[in-house]
C-alpha cells in the first residue's frame, strides 16, 4: 500500500489553490481496523488526505525544490463521518507563503452522489475544517541542516508527477 | 494606518491566543513565548504570519515581516559557540551579541546576572509589542 490518500486533482492554481478527490472503497485495509463492524475513514487520515493536497500546492510553489513538511495542524473541526462509497473533495488555499514555509486554510467536502433526490447544501455536505503549517525545512531559523536529498518529493512523486503532466494533461 | 500602544498590544494577544492556543489572561507583558506560552520553533513562523496578517490595513500593501528581524535566526548555533557562552553564563561578547541581534528586547534585569537561563526570559510578549510598535505605531 502506499501512502497517498488523495486520488487526482480537479483543480490546481499555482501559488493559490488546490482541489483533489478522494473516492473511500470498502476494500482499502484501514476501515476495517478503527471500528470494524462500523467502516469509517479516521480523522487523522482526513488530516493526511488535506495536508497532501496543501502539500503539493506549497511544494509546487517552489517548483518541488523545498523539503515541504506538514509542521502544525492550527485547526482540524470535524463535521460529519466518512464512509464506504463516500468520495472526498479536499479544497486547499494559501493564505501566506514565504521563504520558510506556508499556511494554508482547506475544507473537506462530500460529493454529492450519495444525496439522491435531495438538495446539496453545505451544511449536507461538508466534513472538516482544516488549517495547517508547512514549513521549508532546510530555511529553518534555528539553522538546523537536514539530508540534502529531497525526501517529501521523491524520485517516485517526481515520476508519477510527469505521467499526469504528460499522460493526463493536469496542470501541475 | 498607526495604532496606539494599546491597540498594538490588544493585536498581538490575539494573535499569540490563536497561534499557541493559551487564554488572554496568560498573555501578560512579561511572559515568555517559549517557558510561559509553549511556543515550538514553527509556532514563530505561524506568530509572523498572524502577525503581518493582523496588521494588515491594506490588502494591495500586505504588511511583511522580514526573515530574522522580529525572532532572530541561528540563536542555537550561537548559544554553543564557546566566544558567546562559557558554562551557564553568557560572555560580554555573547550579551553584545544578543544585544543586537534582538534590539526589541528588555536587557534591564538580564543584565544584572547574564545566564542561559536569564537569556530565555528576553523573547517575551513585550518584545514584539515593542517590535510592532516600532512598525505600525503612531
Amino acid at each position: 500500500m502506499r501512502w497517498i490518500w488523495i486520488d487526482k486533482f480537479v483543480e490546481f492554481t499555482p501559488r493559490t489553490s488546490a482541489t483533489a478527490v478522494k473516492n473511500v472503497s470498502l476494500a482499502e485495509e484501514h476501515l476495517h481496523d478503527l471500528y470494524p463492524a462500523y467502516p469509517i475513514v479516521p480523522h487523522s487520515l482526513i488530516v493526511e488526505g488535506m495536508a497532501q493536497t496543501a502539500g503539493i500546492l506549497v511544494g509546487e510553489a517552489r517548483n518541488f525544490a523545498e523539503k515541504v513538511i506538514l509542521a502544525k495542524v492550527g485547526k482540524a473541526i470535524f463535521y460529519r463521518l466518512t464512509r464506504p462509497g463516500d468520495t472526498l473533495v479536499y479544497n486547499a488555499r494559501i493564505e501566506q507563503l514565504s521563504e520558510e514555509g506556508a499556511s494554508i486554510r482547506g475544507t473537506v467536502t462530500l460529493a454529492d452522489q450519495n444525496e439522491t433526490g435531495a438538495e446539496k447544501t453545505a451544511e449536507k455536505t461538508l466534513v472538516a475544517e482544516i488549517e495547517l503549517m508547512f514549513s521549508h525545512i532546510d530555511q529553518n531559523l534555528a539553522g538546523l541542516e537536514f539530508p540534502e536529498h529531497n525526501f517529501v518529493f521523491t524520485e517516485q512523486f517526481t515520476e508519477l508527477l510527469k505521467t499526469y503532466r504528460n499522460v493526463a494533461g493536469i496542470q501541475i | 494606518m498607526a495604532f496606539t500602544k494599546e491597540e498594538v498590544y490588544t493585536k498581538v494577544q490575539g494573535v499569540l491566543e490563536d497561534a499557541l492556543g493559551v487564554d488572554a489572561d496568560e498573555v501578560t507583558p512579561t511572559a515568555t513565548l517559549k517557558e510561559d506560552l509553549g511556543a515550538e520553533s514553527i509556532d514563530y513562523l505561524d506568530i509572523v504570519f498572524r502577525l503581518e496578517k493582523a496588521f494588515t490595513t491594506d490588502p494591495t500593501k500586505p504588511f511583511k515581516i522580514p526573515r530574522g528581524e522580529l525572532f532572530p535566526e541561528n540563536l542555537p548555533a550561537m548559544m554553543s559557540d564557546e566566544r558567546f557562552v562559557k558554562g551557564d553564563m553568557i560572555t560580554p561578547e555573547g550579551v553584545k551579541e544578543l544585544k543586537s541581534r534582538m534590539p526589541f528586547s528588555d536587557f534591564t534585569e538580564f543584565d544584572k546576572n547574564p545566564t542561559m537561563e536569564s537569556a530565555m526570559s528576553l523573547m517575551n510578549v513585550n518584545t514584539i509589542v515593542n517590535y510592532m510598535y516600532s512598525k505600525v505605531g503612531q
